[in-house]
Protein backbone atom coordinates (compact mmCIF):
# COMPACT_ATOMS: atom_id res chain seq x y z
CA UNK A 1 0.00 0.00 0.00
CA UNK A 2 1.33 3.39 -0.93
CA UNK A 3 1.25 6.26 1.52
CA UNK A 4 -1.02 9.20 0.80
CA UNK A 5 1.96 11.26 -0.29
CA UNK A 6 2.97 8.82 -3.01
CA UNK A 7 -0.62 8.27 -3.98
CA UNK A 8 -1.05 11.99 -4.55
CA UNK A 9 2.37 12.15 -6.26
CA UNK A 10 1.41 9.44 -8.73
CA UNK A 11 -2.07 10.78 -9.42
CA UNK A 12 -0.79 14.33 -9.86
CA UNK A 13 1.95 13.39 -12.31
CA UNK A 14 -0.15 10.96 -14.33
CA UNK A 15 -3.29 13.04 -14.67
CA UNK A 16 -1.27 16.25 -14.86
CA UNK A 17 0.71 14.83 -17.78
CA UNK A 18 -2.39 13.61 -19.55
CA UNK A 19 -4.09 16.97 -19.22
CA UNK A 20 -0.90 18.73 -20.27
CA UNK A 21 -0.71 16.56 -23.39
CA UNK A 22 -4.28 17.54 -24.22
CA UNK A 23 -3.50 21.20 -23.74
CA UNK A 24 -0.44 20.86 -25.94
CA UNK A 25 -2.55 19.42 -28.73
CA UNK A 26 -5.05 22.25 -28.38
CA UNK A 27 -2.21 24.76 -28.40
CA UNK A 28 -0.56 23.50 -31.57
CA UNK A 29 -3.92 22.89 -33.28
CA UNK A 30 -4.91 26.52 -32.87
CA UNK A 31 -6.41 28.00 -36.01
CA UNK A 32 -6.41 24.68 -37.76
CA UNK A 33 -8.79 24.47 -40.69
CA UNK A 34 -9.27 21.67 -43.11
CA UNK A 35 -7.62 21.91 -46.55
CA UNK A 36 -6.06 25.21 -45.80
CA UNK A 37 -2.41 26.12 -45.93
CA UNK A 38 -0.74 29.05 -44.27
CA UNK A 39 2.02 31.44 -45.03
CA UNK A 40 2.90 31.72 -41.35
CA UNK A 41 6.32 30.28 -40.55
CA UNK A 42 7.62 28.58 -37.43
CA UNK A 43 10.41 31.12 -37.28
CA UNK A 44 13.03 28.50 -38.03
CA UNK A 45 15.46 29.77 -40.63
CA UNK A 46 18.43 27.84 -41.89
CA UNK A 47 20.40 29.08 -44.87
CA UNK A 48 17.39 31.09 -45.88
CA UNK A 49 15.05 28.10 -45.82
CA UNK A 50 11.94 28.67 -43.73
CA UNK A 51 9.51 26.18 -42.25
CA UNK A 52 5.82 26.83 -42.79
CA UNK A 53 3.63 26.47 -39.73
CA UNK A 54 1.02 24.22 -41.30
CA UNK A 55 -1.44 22.44 -39.05
CA UNK A 56 -0.92 18.78 -38.11
CA UNK A 57 -2.89 16.36 -40.28
CA UNK A 58 -6.32 15.72 -38.84
CA UNK A 59 -5.89 11.93 -38.58
CA UNK A 60 -2.74 12.49 -36.63
CA UNK A 61 -4.40 14.82 -34.15
CA UNK A 62 -7.18 12.28 -33.72
CA UNK A 63 -4.61 9.65 -32.87
CA UNK A 64 -3.11 11.90 -30.22
CA UNK A 65 -6.52 12.34 -28.64
CA UNK A 66 -7.01 8.62 -28.97
CA UNK A 67 -3.92 7.87 -26.89
CA UNK A 68 -5.21 10.12 -24.11
CA UNK A 69 -8.59 8.41 -24.12
CA UNK A 70 -6.83 5.03 -24.16
CA UNK A 71 -4.81 6.15 -21.15
CA UNK A 72 -7.95 6.77 -19.12
CA UNK A 73 -9.45 3.43 -20.17
CA UNK A 74 -6.22 1.69 -19.26
CA UNK A 75 -6.15 3.26 -15.82
CA UNK A 76 -9.78 2.29 -15.33
CA UNK A 77 -8.99 -1.30 -16.20
CA UNK A 78 -5.62 -1.86 -14.54
CA UNK A 79 -5.61 0.74 -11.80
CA UNK A 80 -3.20 3.39 -10.67
CA UNK A 81 -1.42 3.64 -7.31
CA UNK A 82 -3.82 2.34 -4.67
CA UNK A 83 -6.77 2.31 -7.06
CA UNK A 84 -7.04 -1.31 -8.13
CA UNK A 85 -8.77 -0.99 -11.45
CA UNK A 86 -11.92 -2.70 -12.60
CA UNK A 87 -10.42 -5.70 -14.38
CA UNK A 88 -10.73 -8.96 -12.51
CA UNK A 89 -9.49 -12.53 -12.73
CA UNK A 90 -10.83 -15.70 -11.12
CA UNK A 91 -8.75 -17.00 -8.21
CA UNK A 92 -10.12 -19.64 -5.83
CA UNK A 93 -13.46 -19.32 -7.58
CA UNK A 94 -13.76 -15.64 -6.76
CA UNK A 95 -13.32 -12.57 -8.90
CA UNK A 96 -10.33 -10.65 -7.62
CA UNK A 97 -8.52 -7.58 -8.84
CA UNK A 98 -6.22 -8.04 -11.76
CA UNK A 99 -2.56 -8.03 -10.77
CA UNK A 100 0.21 -9.88 -12.56
CA UNK A 101 0.48 -12.35 -9.67
CA UNK A 102 -3.30 -12.86 -9.51
CA UNK A 103 -3.29 -13.48 -13.23
CA UNK A 104 -0.53 -16.05 -12.68
CA UNK A 105 -2.55 -17.69 -9.90
CA UNK A 106 -5.59 -17.85 -12.12
CA UNK A 107 -3.58 -19.40 -14.95
CA UNK A 108 -1.99 -21.97 -12.66
CA UNK A 109 -5.28 -22.85 -10.98
CA UNK A 110 -7.13 -23.25 -14.24
CA UNK A 111 -4.41 -25.56 -15.47
CA UNK A 112 -4.12 -27.53 -12.22
CA UNK A 113 -7.86 -28.04 -12.20
CA UNK A 114 -7.63 -29.57 -15.61
CA UNK A 115 -4.59 -31.67 -14.89
CA UNK A 116 -5.17 -32.64 -11.25
CA UNK A 117 -7.52 -35.60 -11.91
CA UNK A 118 -5.03 -36.95 -14.42
CA UNK A 119 -2.11 -36.79 -12.00
CA UNK A 120 -4.25 -38.11 -9.17
CA UNK A 121 -4.99 -41.13 -11.33
CA UNK A 122 -1.32 -41.59 -12.13
CA UNK A 123 -0.33 -41.26 -8.50
CA UNK A 124 -2.79 -43.97 -7.52
CA UNK A 125 -1.30 -46.34 -10.10
CA UNK A 126 1.73 -48.40 -9.09
CA UNK A 127 4.84 -47.37 -11.00
CA UNK A 128 5.41 -50.71 -12.69
CA UNK A 129 1.88 -50.58 -14.09
CA UNK A 130 2.10 -46.88 -14.98
CA UNK A 131 5.20 -47.72 -17.01
CA UNK A 132 2.89 -49.46 -19.49
CA UNK A 133 0.58 -46.46 -19.87
CA UNK A 134 1.51 -44.72 -23.15
CA UNK A 135 0.00 -41.37 -22.15
CA UNK A 136 1.81 -41.31 -18.83
CA UNK A 137 5.06 -42.22 -20.55
CA UNK A 138 4.66 -39.36 -22.99
CA UNK A 139 4.16 -36.96 -20.12
CA UNK A 140 7.10 -38.57 -18.37
CA UNK A 141 9.30 -38.14 -21.39
CA UNK A 142 8.48 -34.45 -21.63
CA UNK A 143 9.15 -33.97 -17.94
CA UNK A 144 12.40 -35.86 -18.38
CA UNK A 145 13.49 -33.67 -21.25
CA UNK A 146 12.83 -30.44 -19.37
CA UNK A 147 14.19 -31.50 -16.02
CA UNK A 148 16.53 -34.49 -16.24
CA UNK A 149 18.14 -34.38 -19.65
CA UNK A 150 20.57 -31.69 -18.57
CA UNK A 151 22.59 -34.35 -16.73
CA UNK A 152 21.29 -37.67 -18.05
CA UNK A 153 20.99 -36.61 -21.68
CA UNK A 154 17.87 -36.30 -23.86
CA UNK A 155 18.15 -40.03 -24.64
CA UNK A 156 18.67 -40.83 -20.93
CA UNK A 157 21.98 -42.47 -21.74
CA UNK A 158 23.95 -40.25 -19.39
CA UNK A 159 27.46 -38.90 -19.74
CA UNK A 160 30.68 -39.42 -17.87
CA UNK A 161 29.78 -38.98 -14.21
CA UNK A 162 26.04 -39.08 -14.92
CA UNK A 163 24.48 -42.54 -15.02
CA UNK A 164 22.95 -44.13 -18.08
CA UNK A 165 19.32 -44.86 -17.18
CA UNK A 166 18.59 -47.25 -20.01
CA UNK A 167 20.98 -50.13 -19.23
CA UNK A 168 19.25 -51.66 -16.21
CA UNK A 169 22.41 -51.27 -14.16
CA UNK A 170 21.57 -49.41 -10.98
CA UNK A 171 23.71 -47.61 -8.44
CA UNK A 172 20.92 -47.11 -5.93
CA UNK A 173 18.52 -49.82 -6.98
CA UNK A 174 16.19 -50.23 -9.91
CA UNK A 175 12.96 -51.22 -8.21
CA UNK A 176 10.11 -48.73 -8.72
CA UNK A 177 10.36 -47.78 -5.05
CA UNK A 178 14.10 -47.12 -5.15
CA UNK A 179 13.80 -45.07 -8.32
CA UNK A 180 11.08 -42.92 -6.81
CA UNK A 181 13.07 -42.52 -3.60
CA UNK A 182 16.11 -41.47 -5.59
CA UNK A 183 14.10 -38.86 -7.46
CA UNK A 184 12.23 -37.53 -4.45
CA UNK A 185 15.04 -37.22 -1.95
CA UNK A 186 18.17 -37.31 -4.07
CA UNK A 187 21.29 -39.38 -3.52
CA UNK A 188 24.76 -38.50 -2.37
CA UNK A 189 27.54 -40.93 -3.15
CA UNK A 190 30.83 -40.69 -1.28
CA UNK A 191 33.88 -42.44 -2.61
CA UNK A 192 36.79 -41.27 -0.45
CA UNK A 193 40.07 -40.07 -1.93
CA UNK A 194 42.75 -42.73 -1.47
CA UNK A 195 45.69 -40.73 -2.82
CA UNK A 196 47.45 -40.24 0.50
CA UNK A 197 46.57 -43.64 1.97
CA UNK A 198 47.71 -45.69 -1.00
CA UNK A 199 50.50 -43.53 -2.39
CA UNK A 200 51.43 -43.38 -6.05
CA UNK A 201 52.48 -46.99 -6.30
CA UNK A 202 49.50 -48.23 -4.33
CA UNK A 203 47.15 -46.31 -6.62
CA UNK A 204 48.81 -47.83 -9.69
CA UNK A 205 48.54 -51.34 -8.24
CA UNK A 206 44.93 -50.87 -7.17
CA UNK A 207 44.08 -49.60 -10.65
CA UNK A 208 45.37 -52.89 -12.08
CA UNK A 209 43.35 -54.83 -9.52
CA UNK A 210 40.16 -52.89 -10.30
CA UNK A 211 40.70 -53.54 -14.01
CA UNK A 212 41.22 -57.23 -13.29
CA UNK A 213 37.78 -57.42 -11.64
CA UNK A 214 36.03 -56.84 -14.92
CA UNK A 215 38.51 -58.75 -17.02
CA UNK A 216 40.22 -55.75 -18.63
CA UNK A 217 43.88 -55.86 -19.62
CA UNK A 218 45.92 -55.58 -16.48
CA UNK A 219 49.26 -56.29 -14.88
CA UNK A 220 48.53 -59.45 -12.90
CA UNK A 221 51.49 -59.02 -10.58
CA UNK A 222 50.51 -55.50 -9.57
CA UNK A 223 46.87 -56.54 -9.18
CA UNK A 224 47.88 -59.32 -6.83
CA UNK A 225 49.79 -56.88 -4.68
CA UNK A 226 46.70 -54.68 -4.33
CA UNK A 227 44.24 -57.51 -3.63
CA UNK A 228 44.66 -57.55 0.18
CA UNK A 229 44.35 -53.77 0.27
CA UNK A 230 41.09 -53.98 -1.67
CA UNK A 231 39.73 -56.32 0.98
CA UNK A 232 40.82 -53.84 3.63
CA UNK A 233 39.82 -50.51 2.14
CA UNK A 234 37.28 -51.05 -0.61
CA UNK A 235 35.19 -54.06 0.38
CA UNK A 236 33.13 -52.12 2.92
CA UNK A 237 31.28 -50.45 0.06
CA UNK A 238 32.13 -52.40 -3.10
CA UNK A 239 31.91 -55.82 -1.41
CA UNK A 240 34.55 -58.52 -1.17
CA UNK A 241 33.86 -59.60 -4.73
CA UNK A 242 33.67 -56.01 -6.04
CA UNK A 243 30.01 -56.36 -6.99
CA UNK A 244 29.03 -53.13 -5.25
CA UNK A 245 26.29 -52.25 -2.83
CA UNK A 246 23.13 -50.39 -3.77
CA UNK A 247 22.54 -49.27 -0.18
CA UNK A 248 25.46 -46.86 -0.42
CA UNK A 249 25.42 -46.38 -4.18
CA UNK A 250 28.70 -48.23 -4.62
CA UNK A 251 28.99 -49.38 -8.22
CA UNK A 252 29.57 -52.94 -9.34
CA UNK A 253 33.22 -53.05 -10.44
CA UNK A 254 32.99 -56.39 -12.20
CA UNK A 255 30.81 -55.31 -15.11
CA UNK A 256 31.59 -53.28 -18.19
CA UNK A 257 29.85 -50.12 -17.04
CA UNK A 258 32.13 -47.32 -15.90
CA UNK A 259 30.47 -44.20 -14.57
CA UNK A 260 33.74 -42.30 -14.44
CA UNK A 261 35.58 -44.18 -17.16
CA UNK A 262 37.50 -47.46 -17.09
CA UNK A 263 40.80 -46.44 -18.61
CA UNK A 264 43.88 -46.72 -16.42
CA UNK A 265 44.12 -42.95 -16.28
CA UNK A 266 40.48 -42.47 -15.31
CA UNK A 267 40.51 -45.17 -12.64
CA UNK A 268 43.68 -43.70 -11.16
CA UNK A 269 42.03 -40.30 -10.99
CA UNK A 270 38.97 -41.73 -9.28
CA UNK A 271 41.07 -43.62 -6.74
CA UNK A 272 43.33 -40.68 -6.03
CA UNK A 273 40.68 -37.98 -5.68
CA UNK A 274 37.53 -39.86 -4.76
CA UNK A 275 34.09 -39.23 -6.26
CA UNK A 276 31.00 -37.56 -4.84
CA UNK A 277 28.25 -38.16 -7.30
CA UNK A 278 25.07 -36.36 -6.39
CA UNK A 279 21.50 -36.69 -7.53
CA UNK A 280 19.60 -33.56 -6.45
CA UNK A 281 16.30 -34.04 -4.61
CA UNK A 282 13.22 -33.26 -6.70
CA UNK A 283 10.49 -33.38 -4.04
CA UNK A 284 10.44 -29.59 -3.61
CA UNK A 285 11.18 -28.80 -7.23
CA UNK A 286 8.76 -31.09 -9.07
CA UNK A 287 6.50 -32.44 -6.35
CA UNK A 288 5.39 -36.04 -5.89
CA UNK A 289 2.87 -36.10 -8.77
CA UNK A 290 5.45 -35.44 -11.39
CA UNK A 291 8.13 -37.51 -9.69
CA UNK A 292 5.77 -40.48 -9.77
CA UNK A 293 5.22 -40.14 -13.50
CA UNK A 294 8.93 -39.59 -14.05
CA UNK A 295 9.73 -42.70 -12.02
CA UNK A 296 7.47 -44.68 -14.31
CA UNK A 297 9.23 -43.24 -17.34
CA UNK A 298 12.68 -44.02 -15.97
CA UNK A 299 11.53 -47.50 -14.97
CA UNK A 300 10.15 -48.09 -18.46
CA UNK A 301 13.51 -47.25 -20.04
CA UNK A 302 15.07 -50.48 -18.85
CA UNK A 303 11.96 -52.57 -18.19
CA UNK A 304 10.09 -52.06 -21.42
CA UNK A 305 9.32 -54.57 -24.09
CA UNK B 1 9.73 29.67 -24.31
CA UNK B 2 10.60 29.89 -27.96
CA UNK B 3 11.80 26.89 -29.98
CA UNK B 4 14.84 28.88 -30.85
CA UNK B 5 15.80 29.37 -27.21
CA UNK B 6 15.90 25.61 -26.67
CA UNK B 7 17.44 24.70 -29.97
CA UNK B 8 20.30 27.16 -29.67
CA UNK B 9 21.05 26.47 -26.02
CA UNK B 10 22.52 23.00 -25.72
CA UNK B 11 22.72 22.68 -21.89
CA UNK B 12 19.10 23.73 -21.61
CA UNK B 13 18.11 21.19 -24.24
CA UNK B 14 20.07 18.44 -22.45
CA UNK B 15 18.31 19.24 -19.18
CA UNK B 16 14.91 19.21 -20.86
CA UNK B 17 15.64 15.93 -22.65
CA UNK B 18 16.68 14.34 -19.36
CA UNK B 19 13.46 15.53 -17.73
CA UNK B 20 11.38 14.26 -20.63
CA UNK B 21 13.06 10.83 -20.57
CA UNK B 22 12.84 10.41 -16.79
CA UNK B 23 9.28 11.61 -16.53
CA UNK B 24 7.61 8.19 -16.40
CA UNK B 25 10.26 7.02 -13.93
CA UNK B 26 8.98 9.56 -11.43
CA UNK B 27 5.78 7.54 -11.27
CA UNK B 28 6.97 4.06 -12.11
CA UNK B 29 10.27 3.89 -10.20
CA UNK B 30 10.68 6.60 -7.59
CA UNK B 31 7.79 5.58 -5.27
CA UNK B 32 9.24 2.04 -5.10
CA UNK B 33 12.33 3.33 -3.30
CA UNK B 34 10.10 3.80 -0.27
CA UNK B 35 7.85 0.78 -0.70
CA UNK B 36 8.42 -2.11 1.74
CA UNK B 37 7.45 -4.67 -0.92
CA UNK B 38 10.52 -3.72 -2.86
CA UNK B 39 13.10 -2.73 -0.26
CA UNK B 40 12.50 -5.22 2.53
CA UNK B 41 14.49 -8.49 2.29
CA UNK B 42 12.44 -11.68 2.10
CA UNK B 43 12.57 -13.89 5.16
CA UNK B 44 15.80 -15.85 5.42
CA UNK B 45 17.72 -13.75 2.92
CA UNK B 46 21.41 -13.57 3.82
CA UNK B 47 24.16 -11.51 2.26
CA UNK B 48 26.54 -13.50 0.05
CA UNK B 49 29.44 -15.18 1.83
CA UNK B 50 32.91 -14.03 0.81
CA UNK B 51 33.23 -17.02 -1.53
CA UNK B 52 29.82 -16.48 -3.13
CA UNK B 53 30.61 -12.79 -3.53
CA UNK B 54 33.81 -13.57 -5.41
CA UNK B 55 31.85 -16.09 -7.49
CA UNK B 56 29.33 -13.40 -8.28
CA UNK B 57 32.09 -11.11 -9.51
CA UNK B 58 33.37 -13.90 -11.75
CA UNK B 59 29.81 -14.31 -13.04
CA UNK B 60 29.83 -10.62 -13.92
CA UNK B 61 33.36 -10.69 -15.33
CA UNK B 62 32.58 -13.57 -17.67
CA UNK B 63 29.41 -11.84 -18.81
CA UNK B 64 27.05 -14.64 -17.75
CA UNK B 65 24.29 -12.07 -17.28
CA UNK B 66 24.47 -11.22 -20.97
CA UNK B 67 22.99 -14.58 -21.96
CA UNK B 68 21.27 -15.65 -18.74
CA UNK B 69 18.54 -13.79 -16.89
CA UNK B 70 17.92 -14.15 -13.18
CA UNK B 71 14.26 -13.30 -13.20
CA UNK B 72 11.43 -15.80 -13.27
CA UNK B 73 8.38 -13.87 -14.40
CA UNK B 74 4.91 -14.65 -13.05
CA UNK B 75 3.76 -16.74 -16.02
CA UNK B 76 2.73 -20.36 -15.70
CA UNK B 77 5.12 -21.49 -18.41
CA UNK B 78 8.01 -19.94 -16.51
CA UNK B 79 7.11 -21.16 -13.04
CA UNK B 80 6.61 -24.66 -14.49
CA UNK B 81 10.06 -24.65 -15.93
CA UNK B 82 12.12 -22.66 -13.45
CA UNK B 83 10.27 -22.61 -10.14
CA UNK B 84 8.63 -19.88 -8.06
CA UNK B 85 8.56 -16.45 -9.69
CA UNK B 86 11.13 -13.92 -8.51
CA UNK B 87 10.17 -11.27 -5.97
CA UNK B 88 11.84 -7.92 -5.35
CA UNK B 89 12.71 -8.79 -1.75
CA UNK B 90 15.18 -11.41 -2.97
CA UNK B 91 17.31 -8.81 -4.70
CA UNK B 92 17.67 -6.15 -2.01
CA UNK B 93 21.29 -7.14 -1.27
CA UNK B 94 22.20 -7.28 -4.95
CA UNK B 95 24.35 -4.38 -6.11
CA UNK B 96 24.06 -4.31 -9.03
CA UNK B 97 21.21 -6.74 -9.60
CA UNK B 98 21.81 -9.34 -12.33
CA UNK B 99 18.26 -9.78 -13.62
CA UNK B 100 19.51 -9.44 -17.17
CA UNK B 101 17.27 -8.89 -20.13
CA UNK B 102 18.10 -11.61 -22.62
CA UNK B 103 17.83 -15.38 -22.53
CA UNK B 104 20.19 -17.00 -24.94
CA UNK B 105 20.56 -19.62 -22.23
CA UNK B 106 17.97 -20.52 -19.60
CA UNK B 107 17.02 -18.36 -16.65
CA UNK B 108 19.22 -18.96 -13.60
CA UNK B 109 17.17 -17.35 -10.84
CA UNK B 110 16.31 -20.75 -9.29
CA UNK B 111 19.44 -22.62 -10.29
CA UNK B 112 20.68 -23.33 -6.75
CA UNK B 113 20.53 -27.03 -5.83
CA UNK B 114 19.10 -28.04 -9.20
CA UNK B 115 22.30 -29.77 -10.33
CA UNK B 116 25.29 -31.19 -8.48
CA UNK B 117 28.56 -29.32 -8.01
CA UNK B 118 30.17 -31.95 -10.22
CA UNK B 119 27.72 -31.17 -12.98
CA UNK B 120 28.51 -27.47 -12.79
CA UNK B 121 32.22 -28.16 -12.98
CA UNK B 122 31.87 -30.50 -15.94
CA UNK B 123 29.51 -28.04 -17.59
CA UNK B 124 31.78 -25.02 -17.11
CA UNK B 125 34.82 -26.92 -18.35
CA UNK B 126 33.07 -27.89 -21.53
CA UNK B 127 29.28 -27.57 -21.69
CA UNK B 128 29.06 -30.13 -24.51
CA UNK B 129 30.42 -32.86 -22.25
CA UNK B 130 27.09 -32.90 -20.44
CA UNK B 131 24.70 -31.12 -22.81
CA UNK B 132 25.71 -32.09 -26.36
CA UNK B 133 23.42 -29.55 -28.00
CA UNK B 134 24.69 -26.63 -25.90
CA UNK B 135 26.21 -23.57 -27.50
CA UNK B 136 27.53 -22.05 -24.30
CA UNK B 137 31.24 -21.20 -24.37
CA UNK B 138 33.73 -23.22 -22.33
CA UNK B 139 35.46 -21.65 -19.35
CA UNK B 140 38.51 -23.87 -18.73
CA UNK B 141 40.60 -21.09 -17.19
CA UNK B 142 38.33 -20.98 -14.15
CA UNK B 143 39.92 -24.28 -13.10
CA UNK B 144 43.43 -22.84 -13.12
CA UNK B 145 42.99 -19.25 -12.01
CA UNK B 146 42.83 -18.57 -8.31
CA UNK B 147 40.73 -16.04 -6.47
CA UNK B 148 42.82 -13.37 -4.86
CA UNK B 149 41.19 -12.30 -1.60
CA UNK B 150 42.96 -8.96 -1.53
CA UNK B 151 39.92 -6.92 -2.50
CA UNK B 152 37.22 -9.05 -0.91
CA UNK B 153 37.03 -7.13 2.40
CA UNK B 154 36.84 -3.84 0.51
CA UNK B 155 34.07 -5.15 -1.70
CA UNK B 156 32.14 -6.14 1.41
CA UNK B 157 32.74 -2.75 3.00
CA UNK B 158 31.46 -1.04 -0.12
CA UNK B 159 28.35 -3.22 -0.12
CA UNK B 160 27.82 -2.46 3.56
CA UNK B 161 27.77 1.22 2.73
CA UNK B 162 24.79 0.65 0.46
CA UNK B 163 22.90 -1.39 3.02
CA UNK B 164 24.09 -5.00 2.90
CA UNK B 165 24.31 -6.11 6.55
CA UNK B 166 27.84 -7.51 6.69
CA UNK B 167 29.27 -7.75 10.19
CA UNK B 168 32.83 -6.84 11.13
CA UNK B 169 33.60 -10.55 11.55
CA UNK B 170 32.35 -11.27 8.02
CA UNK B 171 34.72 -8.68 6.66
CA UNK B 172 37.67 -9.72 8.83
CA UNK B 173 37.45 -13.36 7.81
CA UNK B 174 36.79 -12.61 4.16
CA UNK B 175 40.36 -12.66 2.90
CA UNK B 176 41.20 -16.06 4.41
CA UNK B 177 37.88 -17.49 3.28
CA UNK B 178 38.65 -17.02 -0.39
CA UNK B 179 42.42 -16.78 -0.66
CA UNK B 180 43.85 -19.34 -3.06
CA UNK B 181 40.49 -20.89 -3.94
CA UNK B 182 40.05 -21.69 -7.63
CA UNK B 183 37.64 -19.48 -9.50
CA UNK B 184 35.41 -22.41 -10.39
CA UNK B 185 34.86 -23.16 -6.70
CA UNK B 186 33.78 -19.59 -6.06
CA UNK B 187 31.51 -19.55 -9.12
CA UNK B 188 29.86 -22.86 -8.22
CA UNK B 189 29.31 -21.65 -4.65
CA UNK B 190 27.56 -18.59 -6.07
CA UNK B 191 25.46 -20.59 -8.53
CA UNK B 192 24.40 -23.15 -5.93
CA UNK B 193 22.77 -20.52 -3.71
CA UNK B 194 20.84 -18.77 -6.48
CA UNK B 195 17.19 -18.48 -5.58
CA UNK B 196 17.34 -20.96 -2.70
CA UNK B 197 15.67 -18.59 -0.22
CA UNK B 198 12.30 -19.29 -1.82
CA UNK B 199 11.75 -22.95 -2.60
CA UNK B 200 7.97 -23.22 -2.73
CA UNK B 201 5.49 -21.22 -4.64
Amino acid sequence: MLSTFWQVWIMAIVFGSMIACGLLILYVSKGQRKDETTSETTGHTYDGIEELNNPLPRWWVIMFWGTIVYGFLYIGAYGLGNFDGLLTVKVDGEDVTWTSTNQWKAEVQAFEEEIAPLYAGYLATPIAELAKNEDALQTGQRLFKSNCSVCHGTNAMGAQGFPNLTDNDWLWGGTPESIKHTLMYGRQAAMPAWGTTLGDEGIADMTEYVRSLSGLDHDAEAAEKAAPKFQMLCMACHGADGKGNQLVGAPNLTDEIWLYGGSTKQIKFTLRNGRNGKMPAQADILGEDKVHVLSAYVYSLSNGE
Amino acid sequence: MKHETIEKNLPLMVVMIVIALSWAGLVEIVPLFWDTDTNKPVEGLKPHTALELEGRDIYIREGCHVCHTQMVRPFRAETERYGPYSVAGESVYEHPFLWGSKRTGPDLARLGGRYSDEWHRAHMYNPRDVVPESKMPSYPWLFEDKVDGRDTPNKMKALRMVGVPYTDEDIEGAKEAVDGVTEIEALVAYLQQLGTVITKR
